[in-house]
């Protein structure tokens, strides 16, 4: 047997380069960088959209010129230059396409070197697929099916035009334009996102997908996401990043927002693998998220992510549990290495009564990185019988990283029942031996080890996105996952 | 005048009462410019985001006590821990009692920190441990531009202190509105071992402010045993820092009783500069009204092999509100930290709010470090189980409370402060419970 100790998979670790690293050669439409109110008059201009969205815009980005960059995430970088980035980028190609046989084939060549090949994906998973270059929509499939139940899956600036009426009524209802330093600047910036509406009663027969990827250098990737579960409805909706390498850090700032009303569900899966850096911590992508759902009465919003990329990673999917009965629930796998960091976790707000919210944070920190869990709880002095139960557990690997946790639970009820708890441990010498003895070498044993770990999360992935997000933990922590 | 303004003036006529020329004076000064910049916390304060000092800032607290009063010891005898013998420095409205004091110099040294700073032959300790683990935030900068008053204890190599020694403060209300900065020393040296009892008790309704700080050095192997009841009126306010900086294989503990005051707030900090020690830091907060009690924790792990315990319970009830903040530091040097920490609350009325952060901060890979935390009520099966078998609610209900507060109270070493903290607790909850915990 070939010994592979605690040591080795750390040098593996420290080594191993970001496979998807790659860059797809293609005429992008590009604007010039710097960031004034021309700019986003430009793009909203370039994307056909009516006045109220300019103006809504606009007013975004007058309060975030006032606005400071948050400080108190537990990450350091430097800070990115907003007047040094440009601010739009679409593929240089026709914008619809009927069939794959029009595609830049240089484009399809890209998705099979990320595994998702679209004809196969088509044939086989039954997953609808809102392939996301850059800032514009390139295919949409599925699209037929979708139209039949009466649900709308569609790239937002489509939906602007289209459903005007629906984005009008939502859009920043949930995070509105002044929530915080990265929304404003999205909302002002946003190129585009995808926008899904379900209709009464009706349940989304399959996984909706994006895939979103940064591709154009020095392009910050603003995405705007909107998802509205009607009466009743249910959707599960995932979501997945791949980017290539790249030495200079690139801004995403995303914003994502849900809207589970009465009784319906939303299910959001995420895998989040963009360039983390290599392994000096150079370069990397700067994740600023912001993600938040609205639980109407019995309603239920569900985050699932798998985090395995980005240099900076800043993101609290949170729930807002307005109506009575309404249930979220957080899971989370955020995986650092090299010189990554992540302040990750979420918000949990009760406002309604009996509303419940489970939270299981799972840390795993390798290299020089730094992992930090920041969650609230926070309980209303009229949300009557709330009820939280929160494990951020972390894991690490070798001596030049860290873990934190920083729960911030606020109660103001009496008939709330909280429960928080975390922990720290490295992979105990005493669980290899145990393996060793019982014939399962030490490579299999910290795979099975670290996939026990983060088992809770990965069962909650939809089966079609659980090999996508083995595959991204395998780059991160490869040698560690059999 | 803002009480900023007021303080920073009163350091001149402060200085014309000291010895200006002894080296501590300059650490005073050098604490006043850092107040002085620093200003008192507010809410933007990451650590103050959960307690507003504004509500006892508003008073025209007179700075320093104009006479020294005196009290009868009859009247204030229920606030000593007098079923046994022991140490006792007493300070009334900020000044020294001797009459009410017991201190001694017989091998140990308990007694002044005014005598401590001006006598010679303290030099060497003053020098070496004054001011040396408190840190520079703006409270305790306040209280060391002012430090002056409190309680001195040295305890040499190799000595068993046989009783205790009881620190109270008390204020008579003479004043309209009492400040008060008491500072304390505490070094014990090489496998000593000292229990230490600390309260404030204000006397009238009069407001008074107490910032106090007490530095504890707990040096190779020593055992320091600090207990701190606070039962004051609800218009008496405390602000209390506690440095803890213990040394190899020592072993420190920090009980913090919270049953009174309008506004209370414990800064705990514990620096393990040695390995195989153990910290303990422990708490039972029972408040009602419009109490608010704030417990800020720090361990900060720095070497091997140590442990750390933190268990803070909290039972609140009215429009009371608390707070827990604690934080274990684990530098990346300190491999095999053991660190616990727990906090348990229970909301009795839907006025009360808790707000806990319980943080972990680890840069080492080999530790087990846990934390949990819990918020809830007390047991509706429980206390069904005891009222069918003929328990009244208010009893029951209380029973089950202590055993809620039992765990911190099982590591309390002196049998007397278990009665006494039992008593307070049956007195706050209206009951007599008849058997001792």
């Amino acid at each position: 047997m070939t010994k592979y100790t605690e040591d080795d998979l750390r040098e593996e670790l420290k080594t191993k380069e970001y496979e998807y690293g790659f860059y797809t050669d293609m005429e992008s439409d590009t604007f010039p960088i710097g960031l004034d109110e021309d700019v986003v008059r430009a793009i909203s201009l370039k994307k056909e959209e009516p006045q109220w969205m300019t103006d809504w815009r606009l007013e975004a980005f007058r309060a975030w010129k006032d606005m400071l960059e948050p400080e108190w995430a537990n990450v350091n970088y430097v800070k990115p230059d907003f007047q040094a980035i440009s601010y739009y980028s679409a593929p240089n190609t026709k914008p619809k396409y009927d069939s794959l046989d029009e595609v830049d084939p240089e484009l399809l060549e890209t998705f099979k070197k990320l595994g998702i090949s679209l004809d196969e994906q088509k044939a086989l998973a039954g997953v609808a697929m809102d392939v996301v270059i850059d800032s514009v929509s390139v295919a949409t499939t599925f699209k037929k099916t979708l139209n039949e139940k009466g649900i709308i899956f569609c790239s937002i600036s489509e939906a602007i035009k289209e459903h005007p009426e629906l984005v009008k009524k939502y859009i920043g209802t949930v995070v509105p334009q002044k929530d915080n330093f990265y929304a404003a600047l999205n909302s002002a910036v946003f190129s585009d996102g995808s926008f899904c509406y379900i209709p009464k009663g009706v349940r989304c027969p399959m996984e909706l997908s994006t895939y979103f990827r940064i591709n154009q250098a020095n392009t910050g990737q603003f995405e705007r996401t909107l998802v509205i579960a009607d009466e009743g409805s249910y959707v599960s909706y995932l979501e997945g990043c791949t980017a290539p390498s790249r030495d200079e850090n690139q801004l995403h700032a995303a914003v994502v927002e849900l809207i589970a009303m009465d009784d319906a569900e939303i299910k959001y899966s995420t895998v989040q693998n963009w360039f983390p850096g290599n392994a000096e911590g150079k370069g990397g992508v700067y994740n600023f998220v912001t993600k938040r759902g609205l639980c109407e009465k019995n309603a239920k919003i569900s985050w699932t992510q798998v985090e395995t990329g980005s240099a900076i990673t800043w993101k609290y999917p949170s729930c807002i549990l307005k109506g009575d009965n309404s249930v979220g629930e957080f899971y989370s796998i955020a995986v650092t290495n090299n010189h990554q960091q992540a302040d990750t976790g979420t918000k949990m707000i009760h406002l309604g009564k009996n509303t419940k919210s489970t939270i299981i944070s799972k840390g795993i920190s390798a290299g020089r990185s730094q992992n930090s869990y920041r969650g609230l709880v926070q309980v209303s002095s009229r949300a009557d019988n709330a009820r939280n139960f929160s494990q951020c557990d972390s894991l690490l690997m070798g001596n030049d990283c860290g873990a934190h946790t920083f729960p911030y639970i606020e109660v103001k009820n009496k008939s709330a029942i909280i429960e928080h708890e975390a922990t720290t441990s490295k992979i105990g010498e005493d669980q290899i031996f145990y393996c060793n003895q019982r014939g399962i070498d030490t490579e299999k044993a910290i795979a099975l080890i670290v996939n026990g770990f983060s088992k809770e999360v990965l069962n909650k992935l939809p089966m079609e996105f659980a090999v996508e997000a083995q595959k991204l933990l395998e780059i991160s922590l490869e040698g560690s996952v059999g | 005048m803002e009480l900023k303004e007021k303080l920073i003036a009163s350091f001149m006529a402060f200085e014309n009462l000291v010895d200006i020329d002894l080296p501590v004076h300059d650490v005073r000064s050098e604490a006043i410019k850092q107040f002085e910049s620093q200003g008192f916390p507010s809410k933007r304060d990451e650590a103050w985001k959960y307690t507003s000092l504004n509500s006892i800032l508003k008073h025209d607290y007179s700075v320093f006590p104009k006479r020294e009063n005196h009290i009868d010891y009859n009247e204030i005898k229920k606030y000593f821990i007098h079923d046994i013998d022991t140490y006792k420095i007493v300070f009334i409205d900020g000044k020294y009692s001797s009459h009410l004091s017991e201190t001694t110099h017989d091998g140990i040294d308990v007694c002044l920190m005014s005598s401590a700073l001006t006598k010679p032959k303290y030099r060497l300790i003053i020098e070496n441990y004054f001011n040396k683990v408190a840190t520079k935030d703006s409270l305790s900068s306040l209280n060391t531009a002012f430090s002056q008053e409190g309680a001195y204890i040295h305890i040499p190599k190799n000595k068993l202190v046989a009783k205790p020694i009881q620190i109270v403060h008390f204020s008579t209300g003479n004043e309209a509105a009492l400040l008060m900065q008491p500072r304390n020393l505490i070094v014990v040296d090489e496998n000593s071992h000292v229990q230490i009892i600390e309260r404030h008790q204000s006397l009238t309704d009069n407001p008074v402010l107490t910032n106090s700080v007490t530095e504890i050095f707990a040096n190779k192997r020593a055992i320091v045993d600090y207990y701190k009841i606070q039962n004051d009126n609800e218009n008496a306010s405390l602000i209390d820092s506690t440095f803890v900086n213990q040394k190899q294989e020592s072993f420190a503990s920090v009980h913090t009783f919270s049953f009174g005051g309008k506004l209370t707030r414990n800064n705990l900090n514990f620096y393990q500069n040695g390995e195989r020690i153990d910290s303990t830091m422990k708490g039972i907060t029972i408040i009602g009204n419009k109490q608010h009690v704030d417990h800020n924790t720090l361990v900060h792990h720095i070497e091997p092999n140590c442990e750390s315990h933190q268990d803070y319970k909290g039972i609140y009830g009215d429009s009371s509100t608390g707070v827990f903040n604690g934080k274990v530091l684990v530098d990346k040097e300190a491999q095999k930290t053991n660190a616990f920490q727990a906090n348990n609350n229970i909301l009795l009325s839907d006025k009360a709010s808790i707000n806990t952060k319980p943080q972990l901060e680890i840069f080492a890979d080999d530790v087990k470090c846990s934390h949990g935390c819990t918020i809830g009520q007390l047991d509706e099966t429980a206390m069904f189980y005891m009222r069918s078998r003929g328990i009244p609610e208010k009893e029951a209900k209380a029973l089950l409370m202590f055993a809620f507060s039992n765990n911190v109270m099982s590591s309390v070493k002196i049998p007397e402060i278990k009665q006494r903290i039992t008593k307070i607790i049956a007195n706050k909850l209206g009951v007599h419970i008849g058997f001792d915990l």
